[in-house]
């Protein structure tokens, strides 16, 4: 089994982890720029962010066998910090990046002017970049705040097919297939999404435009939920075809888009050690 | 090894139509808008390829070389534009940069990059680092303690542009000591600091002697 983790923040995880989501069949990444826990005071945060995002973790996740990409953006907590707005004037020159496969995650989080501001921009920087949208749903009131993003991305005139609302649930996923952005499903311990829910959805709305994701951060979160997920499809009676194309092609397709994913097709049924070398440390 | 000239190979014959076409009009605006290379630098490489052309030069390097050459600005707003691409520039787009920097007329301004490339433990930016510009401006002390590393970080000393210009009795010295080290721990001493060392044998102590007798 091959598995595409089309959001996960890898700077928060363990080389553990990327041994195990290898010995599980992930093969690739992408790590969306987020809010880290601890608020940042400058600008220059985000671009350390962001070189690392580029430099350190593609070259980490490499000695595990998978490939790492990532998308750039202001996220929807921080654009609300007078402090963090500048990094939008800098965002050009990182959103021309080889690795660089969308923007994101933009979206919102309070749904503040401040944040209208911020996703609005951002929705143009994906336009004139020719680059895919993540766009994250606020946790509260969810439901309201995913129509309201729709509206935001209909006016912003970027292309439904080349945006993805993310952390959807029962009550938001018809919406969004609707207006032809693609729904992005985390399955997250205890909040947010499981795989059992995420089998139903599968089966009542297709698995058209889905992307199943872990998400997983520095909360308690699980790098191998992509993998749980697949198991529950293919215990539910899903092809292995189906569970290829919803954890591997979906994604491929989604952020091929940005014609910057640059992959190395693994076989479906490829072998799951990976004899690579342990992490180097730059001993000198 | 082949030195690396003070020229970037032209990138032209690896380029195709479309790719000619990008460098072609990705120089002129940088030419007349030097500000247009923030875009354009990290996008040569998705637009022009990354081939190999030589020992020391990949087209996407070579490709980028064009577009540093081409900004219209000398001294103090060269070194700013040029240090803004290495700061906010990916591993490739820095070790472009690095390639470059004998190409440029910044004199000693672009060391504060050349120095942040050999803090680090990306091995293809130390080697970047190590070419043309450092041998003629890194001071000595940085110069060894650069090679030193390159030896902990197992870069062949064959890949270090200015070496046998540079090394000097105190080089030859710190890797005689570090001989010494490894043996003591009994282990194995590089095979490509022996030529350095030779050179100055009066740093070869006693307890180093058999390692550098030429038939080991
Ligand atoms: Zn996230």
């Amino acid at each position: 089994m091959r598995i595409f983790d089309p959001h996960i923040h890898m700077t928060s995880r363990t080389t553990d982890d990327y041994e195990a989501m290898y010995a599980a069949g992930v093969r690739a990444v992408v790590e969306p720029a987020f809010w880290l826990g601890q608020p940042r005071t400058s600008p220059e945060s985000f671009y350390d962010y962001f070189d690392g995002l580029l430099g350190w973790e593609p070259y980490r996740a490499a000695q595990f066998g998978i490939q790492h990409f990532c998308t750039i953006a202001l996220n929807p907590k921080e654009a609300n910090d007078p402090r963090c707005i500048p990094v939008l004037d800098e965002l050009d020159r990182y959103l021309a990046k080889d690795r660089v496969v969308a923007v994101g995650e933009i979206g919102y989080d309070s749904m503040t002017p401040e944040e209208d501001e911020a996703l609005a921009r951002q929705l143009q920087l994906a336009v004139e970049h020719g680059l895919p949208a993540l766009v994250h749903t606020p946790h509260r009131d969810k439901a309201a705040g995913t129509k309201r993003t729709l509206d935001v991305v209909r006016e912003s005139g970027i292309a439904p097919e080349l945006v993805v609302l993310d952390h959807l649930n029962e009550l938001t996923v018809g919406m969004v297939l609707d207006s032809g952005c693609w729904a992005g499903f985390s399955i997250y311990p205890r909040t947010k999404m499981s795989e059992d829910r995420m089998v139903e959805i599968l089966k009542g709305h297709g698995t058209e435009r889905v992307l199943v994701n872990s998400a997983a951060d520095w909360g308690r979160s699980d790098p191998l939920k992509t993998r749980r997920t697949a198991d529950a499809m293919l215990a539910a009676g899903f092809d292995d075809d189906t569970v290829d194309q919803v954890l591997w092609r979906s994604p491929v397709a989604f952020y091929g888009q940005s014609g910057r994913l640059e992959l190395d097709e693994p076989k479906p049924d490829e072998e799951t050690t990976f004899e690579g070398n342990s992490i180097r440390r730059g001993g000198a | 090894m082949v030195p690396p000239s003070l020229t970037a190979p032209d990138p032209h014959p690896a380029l195709d139509d479309p790719a000619r076409t990008w460098l072609a009009e990705a120089t002129a605006r940088i030419a007349s808008d030097p500000g247009a290379i923030r875009r354009l630098f990290p996008a040569a490489r998705r637009h022009c390829g990354r081939a190999r052309l030589d020992a020391h030069w990949t087209v996407d390097e070579a490709a980028r070389a064009a577009l540093l050459t081409a900004l219209p600005l000398r001294g103090r707003a060269l070194a700013d534009e040029v240090t803004g691409l290495y700061r906010h520039g990916d591993p490739a787009e820095q070790r472009a940069v690095l390639s470059a920097l004998p190409l440029l007329d910044l004199g000693d301004l672009a060391l504060p990059l050349v120095r942040e490339a050999l803090r680090g433990n990306d091995n293809s930016l130390i080697e970047a680092a190590l070419g043309p510009y450092a041998t003629d401006h890194l001071p000595d002390d940085e110069f060894r303690q650069a090679v030193l590393k390159c030896v902990f970080c197992e870069i062949p000393l064959g890949h270090v542009h200015g070496l046998t210009a540079r090394a000097d009795h105190e080089l030859a010295r710190m890797l005689a000591d570090f001989a010494h080290e490894r043996l003591a721990a009994g282990r194995d001493v590089p095979d490509d600091i022996r030529p350095v060392v030779r050179a100055f044998p009066g740093v070869i102590g006693e307890e180093v002697q058999h390692a550098f007798t030429e038939e080991s």
